[in-house]
């Protein structure tokens, strides 16, 4: 951490449509570590909201407990937050989304409180396609505890006492494309390039849309011997596919060759253009996706980008033909018909 | 790009502004920071060193360091630096004892320094203490030249200017006052090994339209007249009185008339407020006191009733100025007669050299002056040096005295028989301002307070006395805020590329988003790329070396960096640092070349 707040300067700043700076979407001031990859997610989070324009307000924060928990306090200061108890916060965000889906709902949680403790919540918030975008800060380490290795350390990987991990790894992106995730990508919290436009795009997916990122922990992972370190995942970084996210209003400016670049269309009119990198990866194909990652992790590869997206299936409250607008702008008679309502519906099923 | 060569004195120096725009280039941002300490004594000497008359300057210094500031890049207005700087002046302790001394003996070498002024009071400062045998020689009654002539002592005190005078005579140097020279070729018969021309650009321009002769007794030259002001000369002037010109002699003008009678004072102007040559703060401190400023009035000629002043005849313009304020055309509206009983004319200066012989070798040019040279300040005569107002024309206080510095070098080469090329160049020392875990040796924290304000005496008061100072200095509590809005510039942001693990920390928590990495490019590719478009380009980019994890760069745009440190704290490695920046210029002394004096 810092020892002052970060002073408030915009004069010079630019400005998005809504007139607002960059500053607009940040938070209070960070506790974490100098350094932490986290403190850079975050303000991937808060570029890629002041580039799609939208309203702090129309934000929901959730997340669960540990260090990539705690950034919820970071970014988007005035928006609508919960920090649930850990591994719990898929629940919250049901509950939220269930309620009001209206808003952008965005789960920041780590490999410890997403693979360890939270890996049924997880897992059912993927079944289900809730509407969120989902972060997990990947550090392959419990840095809160100290550093011992996380459900995500590599089999192999080095403490920095320097012994080696017995453990085989839980991969968030091939269990998410497993559970029939619709949006699965992987990224880096030192490649802003490529983080921003994913966030936006996943924002901006109607569905669960999974990042995991790549986010070193400075001061417990970031030695010789680990596999989430800086150097290490700068060496092996290996971005399989640039995704550029395209706001309706915008124009397609970058040039592609035919056939070179796959646009997908969003729910609201604006479209991601994925142009890849290898040709034997189909992001349309889960089957594909699968075989290339496990081809390229052989190889030590760290395997960047939207990796996976499907714009078809439901999300969670279409499936549960949920009211568009937030339940507590509808009628008391509408939300609660009353007994002779509840007496009719169960003779359904007499 | 290349990576920035931060060993060249010149980058640093240059991103510390005030100090860059500063003629004698003054460390303001150390000084500041000791008075933050309540070190004013340390403070005066820092600015004493190098721009000789801190308390003077304090007053009325041209500023060009408050319009360089960065403040006005980040905010509205800049540090009030001159006004921090009569702080120091106001509340140092007796400095006497911190002072160069007059040397036990001289080094025989004689030097003529001609006019008390700014530039030649500076060579004696510096000369003197080295065993020179200096003597200044002026034609008014007091030493000062145009700082105690034409600057109105309502806006600088007798007795600062005699105090700060006073320390340099005391080091030994002879006065002549009441000494006109008459003739450079019969003084360089005289037994001296240099002659030092500082004697200012004494000559007031006049404007000969009709009706200027038959008018004379009501009709004054600004300089003139201020200088008769000053000496007790003048004691009065008419209730209506125009000023011609809207410079800031026009304004010392208008404020003196003031105060010996006037009541209804016009300054006339040709032009559009935003061709004023007069300081933004004294256009601001004459129209406080009621002075009515008229523009676009273009003078005719002088009305004359019964054989005496009664008014002036104006033009009424019209100009087209374009987009990036040039006047395009000029148009002449009509004629206005506006009565006054004096007419005081501030329309410019000009050197006038009718003492010097043009058989002596001193070469002048097509416009009558002198040919010096920019870098020695010797003429074109082997020994004969000129600095301040003399040089170049008319300049400023702050411009004297940087010329009177390096004049002062040029004389100790030239006496020593070294050439006068053979100068030491600006030096550097960076120090680690660290002090422990995010802990630093000056204030990193970042006050959003605006300027403050000075508080001037009451406007029926300051009227009722001439040498009432008008300006009551800041108080403790101004102080307290004012030397928090310095942004310490000159504590560097000092990158060491082969630490740094692209994590990209100290990017996000720059408050002013001026760090990027990025793929290297050449510099107009790389300004519109960066997370802030660098649109200033007056302001350097500083490059790093390539980054080992992917061969990029980190790119610091330099224009807006508010010196916080974030940077540095964010930092897990520590290739970021803030550093020290001291700059080491050189002056007249015995080591600045390497030998001591004979």
């Amino acid at each position: 951490m810092t020892s002052i707040a970060k002073p408030r300067i915009e004069k010079h700043l630019l400005r998005n449509k809504l007139g607002l700076t960059l500053r607009d979407y940040e938070g209070g001031m960070s506790t974490l570590c100098a350094g932490c990859g986290h403190d850079s997610v975050t303000a991937a989070l808060v570029r890629a909201f002041y580039e799609l324009d939208l309203e702090p307000h129309t934000a929901a924060k959730v997340s669960g407990i540990g260090c990539s928990s705690k950034t919820t306090a970071y970014f988007l200061g005035q928006s609508h937050g919960v920090n649930a108890v850990h591994g719990r916060m898929p629940s919250i965000a049901t509950g939220a989304a269930a309620a009001n889906g209206n808003l952008h709902y965005v789960g920041v949680s780590g490999d410890g409180d997403s693979l360890s403790i939270g890996l049924g919540q997880f897992c059912h918030a993927i079944r289900r396609n809730l509407n969120m975008l989902y972060v997990v800060e990947n550090n392959g380490v419990y840095g809160l505890t100290k550093g011992q290795f996380s459900a995500a350390a590599d089999y192999g990987s080095k403490s920095k006492r320097g012994e080696p991990n017995p453990h085989t790894p839980i991969d968030p992106v091939k269990l998410a494309l497993t559970l029939g995730a619709t949006f699965v990508a992987r990224s880096f919290s030192g490649d802003k390039e490529q983080l921003v436009p994913l966030i936006k795009a996943a924002v901006m997916h109607k569905g669960f849309a999974l990042i995991d990122v790549i986010s070193p922990c400075v001061t417990f992972n970031d030695h010789a011997g680990s596999t989430k370190s800086y150097a290490h995942t700068y060496e092996y970084y290996h971005r399989a596919v640039h995704t550029d996210y395209i706001q309706p209003s915008e124009e397609i400016k970058a040039e592609y060759k035919k056939g070179e670049v796959m646009e997908v269309e969003l729910h609201d009119g604006s479209v991601i253009a994925l142009k890849k990198v290898d040709d034997d990866l189909n992001p349309r194909d889960r089957g594909e996706v699968l075989a290339y990652l496990s081809h390229h992790e052989a190889q030590s590869e760290v395997v960047t980008g939207l990796l996976y997206i499907d714009e078809e299936k439901q999300d969670m409250n279409a499936r549960n033909k949920l009211p568009p607008a937030p339940l507590n702008t509808l009628p008391y008679e509408r939300l609660s018909p009353g007994a002779a309502t509840l007496a009719d519906l169960q003779k359904a099923y007499c | 790009m290349k990576p920035t060569d931060t060993t060249n004195p010149d980058y640093f120096h240059k991103v510390v502004d005030c100090q860059w725009a500063c003629p004698s280039h003054t460390p303001v941002p150390e000084y500041i920071r000791l008075i933050a300490q309540g070190r004013y004594t340390d403070a005066y000497m820092v600015n004493r060193k190098s721009n000789v008359f801190p308390g003077i300057l304090g007053r009325v210094c041209d500023r060009p360091c408050e319009p360089a500031c960065r403040r006005t890049r980040i905010d509205e207005e800049p540090v009030a630096i001159c006004r921090l700087k009569r702080v120091a002046a106001d509340h140092r302790d007796d400095v006497t004892d911190l002072l160069p001394k007059k040397p036990a003996t001289t080094n025989g070498k004689k030097i003529a320094l001609i006019g008390a002024g700014p530039a030649s009071l500076t060579v004696a400062n510096d000369l003197a203490p080295l065993g020179y045998e200096c003597t200044i020689f002026d034609a008014l009654e007091r030493p000062g030249g145009l700082m105690i002539s034409n600057i109105p002592s309502f806006r600088l005190p007798q007795e600062v200017l005699d105090e700060e005078i006073g320390y340099i005579l005391d080091m030994g140097v002879e006065l002549k006052t009441s000494t006109r020279i008459d003739s450079l070729k019969a003084l360089l018969k005289e037994d001296f090994d240099a002659v030092f021309v500082g004697s200012g650009a004494p000559k007031g321009k006049d404007l000969q339209i009709p009706g200027r002769d038959e008018a004379a007794g009501n009709i004054h030259i600004g300089i003139e007249w201020l200088e008769s002001v000053a000496f007790d000369h003048i004691d009065k002037i008419g209730k209506r009185v125009l000023i011609i010109g809207v410079g800031n002699t026009a304004m010392d003008c208008c404020r003196t008339s003031l105060r010996l009678g006037a009541d209804d004072v016009k300054v006339m102007a040709r032009k559009p407020r935003e061709f004023f040559k007069a300081s933004p703060w004294e256009l601001e401190d004459a129209e406080e006191e009621n002075v009515e400023i008229v523009v676009n009035h273009s003078p005719k000629e002088f009305v004359l009733e019964n054989g005496k002043l009664t008014g002036m005849v104006f033009e009424t313009m019209e100009y087209d100025v374009d987009a990036t304020g040039k006047i395009t055309d000029t148009r002449v509206t009509g004629e206005v007669i506006i009565p006054c009983d004096d007419v005081i004319l501030a329309i410019g200066q000009e050197n006038a050299f009718p003492w010097i012989e043009r058989d002596i070798g001193i070469e002048f040019d097509k416009w009558d002056v002198p040919e010096v040279d920019k870098v020695t300040f010797q003429s074109t005569r082997s020994g004969v040096f000129f600095g301040g107002d003399a040089a170049f024309g008319p300049l400023n206080i702050i411009w004297a005295v940087e010329h009177g510095h390096q004049a002062a070098i040029s004389i100790h080469n030239h006496c020593r028989g070294k050439p006068l090329t053979d100068r030491v160049p600006d030096g550097q020392i960076l120090e680690p301002t660290k002090m422990g875990m995010n802990e630093w040796r000056y204030s990193n924290g970042f006050d959003a307070s605006d300027r403050r304000k000075m508080t001037h005496v009451d406007l029926k008061e300051r009227f009722k006395k001439l040498d009432t100072e008008v300006e009551l200095g800041f108080t403790p509590e101004q102080v307290a805020t004012e030397v928090e809005r310095c942004l310490n510039c000159d504590v560097q942001t000092v990158f060491e590329a082969p630490l740094c693990i692209e994590c990209d920390a100290c990017i996000d928590i720059c408050p002013v988003d001026c760090l990027t990495i990025i793929h290297n490019d050449e510099e107009e590719a790389l300004r519109p790329r960066l997370k802030n478009p660098a649109e200033n380009t007056e302001q350097d980019l500083y490059v790093s070396a390539p980054l080992k994890g992917t061969g990029r760069v980190m790119v610091k745009d330099e224009d807006v960096c508010v010196h916080c440190g974030l940077c540095a704290e964010r930092c897990p490695t520590a290739a970021w640092d803030m550093q020290l920046f001291d700059l080491i210029k050189a002056y007249a002394s015995e080591d600045s070349l390497g030998v001591a004096a004979e």
